[in-house]
């Protein structure tokens, strides 16, 4: 799983992997709509994405692509040392 | 995954939770500085800066079969969880045949839709049934 990331001074990030929804912003020919925020659907593919992240002692590096073929319980949570 | 960095992660992982699960979290801790990700799956907290508590089933090919969203103060249920996912690989393994009705868990009887069970479902599924035993 994940290449292994140097720890430095800088926050490692991740972010959305594939279609950049900003560049869709140039077509000019679309009429002024506002833009709606959509929320994932179900029976529809996850957006995939690469985080930083910490397992086991090591800093590493995660695509949820990685994961194809398994099942995968993707869970946010406000804050550490908060309850889960 | 939270907004907290990879560090905070290491110590709340180290100082904390190695205490309640010996060897500490045995899968990876997501950090999402900025709530990027948090955005697209929908669960970020803008004005607090934080992601709500989400929860999402993903299968085998990468589709999301399932989500809960839960505002920060009440916790989920893990057990809930569990019994999802096992009727989601009930489901997926019966390659559809079979559905899980309200209350199902492994064990409990499973639907098999088609015409014949077109207003039958009463004969065979009952209020009870929706219940632990």
């Amino acid at each position: 799983m994940g290449e292994e990331i140097k720890a430095g001074c800088a926050r490692p990030t991740g972010g959305p992997v594939g279609e950049n929804p900003e560049a869709k912003k140039e077509t000019p020919q679309q009429p002024l709509i506002k833009e709606v925020k959509s929320m994932v659907t179900v029976g529809k593919k996850a957006p995939d994405f690469t985080a930083p992240a910490y397992l086991k002692g090591k800093f590493i590096n995660v695509q949820l692509s990685e994961f194809l073929g398994k099942w995968v319980v993707l869970c946010f949570y406000p804050g550490d040392f908060t309850f889960v | 995954m939270s907004v907290d960095s990879v560090f905070v992660h290491k110590m709340w992982n180290d100082h904390e939770l190695a205490k309640m699960v010996k060897g500490g979290v045995p899968f990876p801790m997501l950090s999402d500085g900025g709530g990027k990700v948090g955005s697209i799956f929908g669960v970020y907290l803008e004005d607090a800066g934080v992601e709500a508590r989400g929860r999402f089933i993903i299968d085998p090919d990468g589709v999301i079969q399932g989500f809960e969203v839960l505002t920060p103060p009440v916790g989920r249920n893990v057990m809930e969880s569990i019994r999802q996912i096992q009727a989601f690989q009930h489901v997926r393994k019966t390659k559809g045949a079979e559905a899980t009705p309200s209350g199902w868990k492994p064990g409990k009887p499973t639907l098999k839709p088609g015409p014949d069970l077109v207003g039958r479902v009463w004969e065979v599924w009952k209020t009870s049934m929706a219940f632990d035993d």
